[in-house]
C-alpha cells in the first residue's frame, strides 16, 4: 500500500518533534546517548503511530504487539515516543536519569508504562522476544513481537543463540530490526569487529531479510507489511540509518554514540531540527 | 533427640537407608507442578535426561522446549516466556546455569522480575568423576547476591519434589540446587516444607548445626553420635538460603550460643556466610563454617571427594567441639 503524502508528512513532523524532545531531554539529563536515538526516531514513530497494535491507555492490553528494545541505551527515543503516544506525560521526559525518575538510564520494566522488558546489557533482547513469540504461537495468539537491536550487539554470542532459536522454531510472528548505523562506542563496527555480510548471515539461519532505508516511512511501512506475509520464517529488517540523523555535527560520528549535547550544542541541534521542521511543513 | 514433629524417615539411622539423587525428586515435582498448572513449561540446554526433565518432556512434549547448548538464551528465552504468562523451569548443570548466564539472570529475570525457575543440577563436589569444571561450588553465592531471587537447596529427593512444586507457585525468580549423586532420603511425604521456613530435625541445646543439601544427613549422624557423649545438638535443615529463616536461626543462636554450618559449597558466600551475616549482626555467638575451603574440586567418586574435601562427620564433630570451647571461654 502506498501511504498518502499527508500521512507521511504527519509521521515526518511527529518524528521531528520527537527528535527535538530527545535533544531537550538529553541536555536536561547531562548524560546519555544521542546518535542512536536520533537515528531511530523515524522507525519508532512509524511503529507507535502507524504499525503497532497497542493502546497507551491500556498498556497491558492482552493482544497488543510487543515491542522489545534490546539495545536499551537508545531509550531516550523510546521514552519520547511513548510519551507522545500518551503512555505518560511529555513533561516527565525532563526527569530522564534523575534520582527517583521512572525514566531510568536504561529501561526498567515496571517503572514506566509501556515497557515490555528491562534492558541495557546487549544481546539478550532477541532471546526474550523469541520467548514471547514462542508463547504467542503455543497459545495461538495473533500478536507480533518486534525486537529492536543495535548493529553492535550483533557481536554478542547471545544474539546468535537467539537467531538460531528463532530460525529453528519458524517464528514468523517475530520481526527483528537492526539499527544498521555502523557505529558503536569505540568506533565503526567494521573496524571494531566486522559484521558483514549480515544479510547472508541471517538468511543462512532461516530468516527472511529485508534491507531498507530506515528514514523512509514508505519503506518502513512496506517492510513490516511484508513481514506479515512471510511464513515459517522470522523476518529481519536491516534498517540502514544515519546515526545522529537531523543534526549535522552528530551525523555518522561515533563520538556521539554515548554522549549528550551541552547547552550550545543543543541550541544548534534544535535550530537545525526546526529548519527541517519548516521544510517538512512547506513541502 | 529427633524431632518427632518432623516425621523423618524411620530408617534414618539404618545402614540400608534408601539413597536417591535429589534431581530425581525434581523430575517428579516438575510433572506434579505441570499437572496442576498448564502454564508450567520447561526448557533445557541439551541435558534433558540427566537433569531429570525427561518425564515432563514425554508427558508434555508441547510444553517442553529444547534450547541446545546455549545457556544465555535459555535464561532470556524463559524470561520472555514468563513475560507472556508462562511459568518457565530452566534446567542445566549449575556450572552452566546459573554459572554461564548470570548476567541474563540478573537483568532479564531478577531486575525484570519475571518468575523464571532456575534448576541447577549437579551442584557440589559430589558430582564426582566429571571433575572440577562440572562441580558447581559457587552457585549459592552468585544467586544469593541477586535481589528478588529465592534460593532453595533441598536435603533429599522428597524435599526436592516439594520444593519444585512450591517454587512453581511462588510467582518469583527462584533457584533450586540439586545433586547428581545418591543422597540418603531423610524426610518423608509427611515432613512439612515451606519456602523460607527452616526445620529443626534434631532437638538440642548445646550447639546448633545448620546445614543444607545432603550435609543435613551428616549433621544428624553427628548429633546422634555426640548425644551418646552427653553433647546435645540441634540440627536445622536450612533448605532456603534466601529468604533466610531469621527467627529459627536467631532462636538457635540464642538458645545454644554456638553454631556450626555445613554445606557442599565454597565457604565464601553460601549458607555459612548467610548465617554468619545474620548472627554476627543480631546475636553474635561462636560460629564455624564447614564447606569447600576456597579451592576447586577434582575427579573421584562422590564419597572419596567428600572425604578429601573435608565434608565429613569427623570434621563436623571437630567444629562442634571447637565452638563449644569458644563458647565456654
Amino acid at each position: 500500500m502506498t501511504l498518502p503524502d499527508s500521512a507521511i508528512k504527519h509521521l515526518e513532523l511527529k518524528a521531528n518533534e520527537i527528535r527535538q524532545d530527545i535533544i531537550k531531554m538529553l541536555l536536561e539529563a547531562g548524560s546519555g546517548h544521542s546518535a542512536g536515538p536520533l537515528g531511530m526516531a523515524d522507525i519508532l514513530t512509524a511503529l507507535y503511530f502507524h504499525i503497532l497494535h497497542h493502546n497507551p491507555h491500556n498498556p497491558d492490553l492482552a493482544d497488543r504487539d510487543r515491542l522489545v528494545l534490546s539495545n536499551g541505551h537508545i531509550c531516550p527515543v523510546l521514552y519520547t515516543t511513548l510519551a507522545h503516544s500518551g503512555y505518560f506525560p511529555v513533561s516527565e521526559l525532563k526527569t530522564l536519569r534523575k534520582l527517583g525518575t521512572r525514566l531510568q538510564g536504561h529501561p526498567h520494566r515496571g517503572s514506566l508504562p509501556g515497557l515490555e522488558t528491562t534492558s541495557g546489557p546487549l544481546g539478550s533482547g532477541l532471546s526474550q522476544s523469541c520467548g514471547m513469540a514462542y508463547v504467542a504461537k503455543m497459545d495461538q495468539k495473533t500478536w507480533r513481537v518486534i525486537c529492536l537491536m543495535s548493529d553492535g550487539e550483533q557481536e554478542a554470542g547471545n544474539t546468535w543463540e537467539a537467531v538460531m532459536f528463532a530460525g529453528k522454531n519458524k517464528l514468523d510472528n517475530l520481526v527483528g530490526v537492526i539499527d544498521r548505523n555502523n557505529i558503536q562506542i569505540d568506533g565503526f563496527t567494521e573496524d571494531i569487529m566486522p559484521l558483514e555480510p549480515l544479510k547472508d548471515k541471517y538468511e543462512s539461519f532461516n530468516w527472511h531479510v529485508v534491507d531498507i532505508d530506515g528514514h523512509n516511512f514508505q519503506s518502513i511501512h512496506d517492510a513490516f507489511d511484508l513481514a506479515k506475509t512471510i511464513h515459517s520464517k522470522p523476518t529481519l529488517i536491516l534498517a540502514h540509518t544515519t546515526p545522529g540523523k537531523g543534526v549535522s555535527f552528530m551525523e555518522n560520528k561515533y563520538e556521539w554514540h554515548g554522549k549528550a549535547p551541552n547547552k550550545q550544542e543543543a541550541e544548534e541541534a534544535l535550530t537545525q531540527l526546526r529548519h527541517i521542521e519548516e521544510a517538512i511543513r512547506h513541502a | 533427640m529427633l524431632n518427632d514433629q518432623a516425621h523423618l524417615n524411620p530408617k534414618l539411622f539404618d545402614d540400608d537407608i534408601e539413597q536417591v539423587p535429589s534431581r530425581n525428586g525434581y523430575g517428579e515435582g516438575l510433572v506434579l507442578a505441570a499437572d496442576a498448572n498448564d502454564q508450567v513449561v520447561a526448557l533445557c540446554a541439551d541435558l534433558t535426561e540427566s537433569t531429570r526433565t525427561e518425564e515432563f518432556a514425554k508427558k508434555y512434549p508441547n510444553r517442553f522446549i529444547e534450547i541446545g547448548v546455549a545457556e544465555q538464551n535459555l535464561a532470556a528465552v524463559a524470561s520472555g516466556m514468563a513475560a507472556a504468562g508462562k511459568v518457565p523451569f530452566i534446567t542445566s548443570y549449575a556450572v552452566f546455569s546459573p554459572g554461564r548466564n548470570w548476567e541474563q539472570i540478573r537483568t532479564t529475570v531478577c531486575y525484570n522480575n519475571q518468575p523464571v525457575k532456575i534448576i541447577g543440577s549437579h551442584a557440589g563436589i559430589s558430582v564426582g568423576p566429571d571433575g572440577a569444571t562440572h562441580q558447581a561450588l559457587e552457585d549459592l553465592a552468585i544467586m544469593r547476591a541477586l535481589p528478588n531471587m529465592v534460593v532453595v537447596c533441598p536435603c533429599d529427593s522428597i524435599e526436592a519434589k516439594k520444593a519444585t512444586v512450591a517454587i512453581a507457585k511462588n510467582s518469583k525468580p527462584s533457584y533450586l540446587r540439586l545433586s547428581r549423586s545418591d543422597v540418603p532420603v531423610i524426610t518423608t511425604e509427611s515432613t512439612s516444607f515451606e519456602i523460607g521456613k527452616a526445620e529443626v530435625f534434631y532437638e538440642g541445646k548445646d550447639v546448633a548445626i545448620i546445614a543444607c543439601g545432603q550435609m543435613v544427613y551428616r549433621a544428624l549422624l553427628v548429633a546422634k553420635e555426640l548425644k551418646e557423649h552427653g553433647i546435645s545438638i540441634r540440627v536445622i535443615n536450612n533448605h532456603t538460603i534466601k529468604p533466610l529463616d531469621q527467627k529459627t536461626i536467631l532462636k538457635a543462636a540464642e538458645e545454644t550460643r554456638a553454631v556450626v554450618t555445613v554445606e557442599e559449597h565454597q565457604i565464601h558466600g553460601g549458607l555459612g556466610a548467610a548465617v554468619a551475616e545474620l548472627i554476627s549482626q543480631n546475636f553474635p555467638v561462636p560460629i564455624k563454617i564447614i564447606g569447600i575451603e576456597d579451592r576447586f574440586g577434582e575427579s573421584g567418586e562422590p564419597e572419596e571427594l567428600l572425604e578429601k574435601f573435608g565434608l565429613t562427620t569427623e570434621n563436623i564433630k571437630k567444629a562442634v567441639l571447637q565452638v563449644l570451647r569458644m563458647k565456654e571461654k
